[in-house]
């Protein structure tokens, strides 16, 4: 028990860590909007120079967008965006541990209704952040990362939350750490690819003139990668994501049929795993459509997650079928 | 044909938007639509046909194959498995489609009509999914004969100039232009000699222009790519071959049997029974099977309080040879008999009960099959006596067992715990006719009370009796006695399936599994070196590379070619650009296009 209560603490830790760098996170990306040279026309300009001087071909002009890249004396600190990463850090580390002691707590895999689901996809959505971060510089996607992990873990812990305890028998199968363990990482990384394709349609929208987006609240925007970048990172991690989905289906499928005694049934989970499944199958098609691809896609993207969101929530929560875990 | 086909014999289906294969790169250009001159292919802008009959017909079959209608057709695939998940469905939840119907008679009739409580087997939700295959065979088909060709094609020729491509590189070294060539189409080439990495043409090329007589490389990786997506398509007919098969063949019949019985694979056996049009009886194996013993595990602490733990079915297997084996059967462990699987699909109770009528006889000797009403097994039951002796009034009995009976103040009871601590049967009793005699079939859960008497008692409240194990009660007006047996027998409900298609299905969705991840994880790219003697007497070296899509590797695989260059080798300052100034016109890069005829 004392360590069912420890893991709660944790994540409540882990949610504070998270809200200190959206702070972080949003403080530094108001100061980009706010800075009054277009760091990327500076950075542009330097660039130039750096060519025409016959500069070494690895001058630090990142491909994301010469201000994403670390090393580049921008004009503006980015001392706030550091900060929010070791906090973020912080979040993933205590996540983990909150989420092990769960397991312990209850005695099996800590992945085995909605609290425990929203917990881990939590967790992998950061940890897909800070990984991808350590190989190419995404801190512009933070504030969006942690604002999701605080809803989720928040709402996880005041809506979500059950006892730690055993499952019953028709869970009781190592299909339980695979299928619904997949499904966590699939649901994590869709969660950071969908922030990914939200700001390549701002960003989108405010290189066309969106009056809305072209204010200088939406400044900020500026200093984000081109979209043609967000939008090949977005398909990046939407690719990974899609087969661990299919997998997911597949894993289910077989479990099913040795638990429910049929593979597929339409039951509403299945209806709608099925849903998310053809509506990234779309985006993919339409990413290799001529008319389709870019823009267009992207809303494949944001389609595809809220139907994600609505599997995990409106089907465990508004319908009744054999998926019954969330444990409410 | 629908879509068109490349020069290098790569079926493109209509609408599809794939630079690569016509050698352009990604970033910046045009629509294709500007060069290809075909009017028809516009997405905006699908021109009416003036074609008559097999005009039209092929026009539709175009617009059906292509990119953007298989689009369509999967978006509205997804749309139209909405309501299935929001409404109750026939064959899930019947009684919640009756529900429905019965608290929105005019909606529920219309919804009805038009298939919404059978959404998945609707004709609109099947000619979705079938349009949708319809148009992947059309599309798939010609795609696979393209890359059959492409297969055995060579690698694109060596476009004239590569100042334009995304990746390049170049150097100088002292070895001669045919070593240079050699080296980096080795490099390209792989270790593994029956297993190339690349697809390699090592060339000549005449002098042109200002460019002396030089050694090629052209090179090709990642035909998987496409063969991944192939297979992966293909495979998704094959799984709905292999379910529409499945579904046509399988059988599956419920049957509740108790400890100590058994029952036998046959049709009259099972309670219920349901199959494909194409099963055949005899296809089922006449094995038989007998409950042992079951048990079953309830967690006792308070945090999950007689939440369920385990069941087990203990059963004996009788083969028709006579061979007899022992299985155990859990809920997510079936066992496999013959091809047919057998799962646990519920449990519960069956109370041995007696009845004596008024003149001392039995009318009535069985188990009585109890079904839980509740994770704590409260559960229904009714028993029929229709063979009193002559002149007597036939009894009906419908009431409750409790594993753990716990009474409350009103009378009412419920159980505790789901095991048998303190077991209890709580019965109310009729007279009257069962209505059994004149041959219609009942349920034998339910007692059509509406024609018969219940025994009150002198306040007017009906008559409960209540039984424990060993026990024997008097029935209320002298209509005789009740016995409850001394052991609580268990009862499993079993649910046997057999489904031929079972391995198809797996091996095709595993299939497309596998043709996903190639396919979207290959990269494919173009390589191309170029080697000649320069003016001041060293080799002069240049490699370029395209690729499909976004692929962050290409620069990387091009050094590593460059890195394979033989001699004393200088890289020129400022080679390249940085990245940005490197994007490619559209103009500049036709020519890469340019590909030797299949005839060379
Ligand atoms: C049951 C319907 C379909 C499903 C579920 C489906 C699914 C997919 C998926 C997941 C991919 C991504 C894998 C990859 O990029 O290689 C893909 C790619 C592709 N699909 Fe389909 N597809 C369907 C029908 C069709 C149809 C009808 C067509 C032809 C009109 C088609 C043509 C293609 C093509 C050309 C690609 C490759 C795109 C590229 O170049 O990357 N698909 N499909």
């Amino acid at each position: 028990m004392e360590l069912a209560n420890l893991s709660v603490l944790l994540v409540w830790g882990a949610a504070t860590a998270l809200a200190v760098a959206l702070v972080a996170f949003a403080v530094d990306l108001s100061r980009l909007s706010g800075a009054k040279v277009d760091a990327r026309d500076a950075a542009r300009d330097r660039a130039k120079v750096a060519v025409g001087a016959g500069a070494p071909v690895d001058e630090p002009v990142s491909p994301y967008g010469p201000d994403a890249g670390a090393t580049a004396p921008g004009p503006v600190n980015r001392k706030l965006a550091g900060i929010g990463m070791s906090v973020t850090w912080l979040a993933v580390m205590l996540l983990f541990v909150a989420i092990v002691l769960r397991g312990v707590a209850a005695g099996r895999t800590p992945w085995a209704n909605m609290y425990e689901f929203a917990l881990v996809g939590t967790f992998v959505a950061v940890a897909v952040f800070v990984g991808v971060n350590t190989r190419r510089d995404v801190r512009f996607l933070g504030a969006f990362v942690a604002g999701l992990g605080v809803l989720f873990l928040v709402l996880a812990q005041t809506r979500f939350f059950v006892e730690a305890m055993g499952v019953q028998p028709a869970l009781q199968k190592y299909w339980l750490v695979i299928h619904v363990g997949v499904a966590i990482a699939a649901t994590g990384i869709f969660t950071v690819a969908f922030v990914t394709s939200v700001l390549q349609l701002l960003r989108d929208g405010r290189d066309n003139g969106s009056v809305l987006l072209g204010s200088r609240r939406w400044g900020w925007l500026d200093h984000t990668p081109a979209p043609s970048a967000l939008e090949s990172l977005s398909f990046r991690l939407n690719s990974v994501a899609f087969v661990l989905w299919t997998f997911t289906l597949i894993g289910g499928a077989i479990w099913a049929e040795d638990a429910w005694g049929r593979y597929w049934g339409w039951d509403p989970k299945e209806v709608w795993s099925f849903i998310v499944w053809v509506v990234y199958a779309a985006y993919l098609h339409a990413r290799t459509t001529r008319g389709w691809s870019g823009t267009r896609a992207a809303w494949f993207v944001v389609a595809g997650y809220a139907c994600v969101l609505f599997n995990f929530t409106g089907v465990n929560l508004i319908f009744n079928g054999k998926h019954s875990y969330s444990g409410l | 044909m629908a879509g068109r086909t490349s020069r290098e014999g790569t079926y493109v289906p209509e609408g599809i938007a794939d630079e690569f294969t016509q050698g352009e790169p990604a970033q910046g250009a045009p629509s294709s639509d500007e060069r290809s001159g075909d009017k028809q292919q516009k997405p905006d802008r699908p021109s009416a046909p003036a074609l008559g009959l097999v005009g039209t017909l092929r026009w539709m079959w175009r617009q059906l194959t292509s990119m953007r209608v298989a689009l369509m057709l999967l978006m509205l695939l997804a749309v139209a498995a909405v309501p299935g998940s929001v409404l109750p469905q026939r064959n899930q939840d019947a009684a919640g489609v009756i529900e429905y119907l019965a608290d929105h008679p005019t909606a529920g009739e219309w919804l009805d009509k038009a298939g919404f409580f059978d959404v998945y087997s609707s004709v609109w939700f099947s000619a979705i999914y079938i349009l949708l295959f319809v148009s992947l065979v059309g599309c798939i088909l010609p795609r696979s004969a393209a890359h059959y060709r492409a297969l055995r094609g060579r690698p694109p020729r060596v476009p004239s100039r590569f100042n334009r491509f995304p990746a390049k590189a170049s150097a100088t070294t002292d070895a001669s232009p045919e070593q240079v060539a050699d080296a980096v189409a080795a490099r390209l080439r792989g270790k593994i000699s029956w297993l190339p990495t690349f697809r390699v043409d090592r060339g000549e090329e005449a002098a042109r222009g200002k460019r002396p007589a030089s050694a090629t490389v052209s090179a090709e990786r990642g035909y998987l790519r496409e063969t991944g997506n192939l297979v992966f398509h293909l495979a998704l007919v094959g799984l709905l071959v292999s379910v529409a098969t499945g579904q046509l063949l399988h059988y599956r019949g419920q049957a509740i049997v108790t400890e100590g019985r058994g029952f036998a694979n046959a049709v009259v056996d099972y309670d219920t029974f349901e199959k494909g049009s194409w099963f055949r009886p005899e296809s089922l194996v006449p094995f038989s099977m007998t409950l042992d013993r079951f048990e079953s595990e309830f967690a006792s602490d308070t945090v999950a309080f007689a939440q369920a733990r385990d069941f087990t079915a203990h059963v004996t297997v009788t083969e028709p040879s006579g061979e007899q084996r022992p299985e155990q059967i859990k809920v997510n462990h079936p066992i496999v008999v013959d091809g047919a699987k057998v799962y646990l699909q519920g449990n519960g109770f069956a109370p041995d009960i007696t009845v004596r009528d008024a003149e001392g006889e039995v009318a009535f000797a069985g188990r009585v099959t109890f079904i839980p009403q509740d994770t704590m097994y409260t559960s229904r039951g009714v028993v029929k006596v229709p063979d009193v002796s002559p002149g007597l009034d036939q009894i009906g009995f419908v009431g409750y067992f409790l594993p753990t009976a716990e009474v409350e103040a009103d009378g009412s009871a419920r159980s505790a715990f789901p095991q048998p601590v303190d077991p209890l049967l709580v019965l109310e009793v009729y007279t009257g006719d069962l209505g059994l005699d004149d041959g219609s079939p009942q349920n034998v859960y339910e007692l059509d009370t509406a024609s018969l008497t219940p025994a009150l008692d002198e306040n007017g409240d009906r008559v409960k009796v209540l039984a424990r194990p060993g026990e024997t009660v008097e029935l209320p007006d002298g209509l005789g006695t009740l016995t409850l047996g001394d052991e609580l027998p268990r009862y499993v409900a079993l649910d046997l399936r057999h489904d031929p298609s079972l391995t198809f299905v797996l091996v095709f969705a595993l299939l497309a599994l596998g043709g996903l991840t190639v396919s979207l994880f290959t990269p494919r790219r173009r390589v191309w070196a170029r080697a000649y003697a320069g003016q001041d007497g060293a080799t002069v070296v240049e490699i370029a590379g395209l690729a499909r899509g976004d692929d962050a590797g290409l620069q990387a695989e091009v050094d590593r070619a460059l890195a394979a260059v033989p001699g004393e080798v200088q890289q020129p300052e400022a080679a390249d650009a940085p990245a940005e100034t490197s994007v490619v016109t559209p103009d500049s890069v036709v020519e890469p296009v340019e590909t030797r005829s299949e005839k060379d």
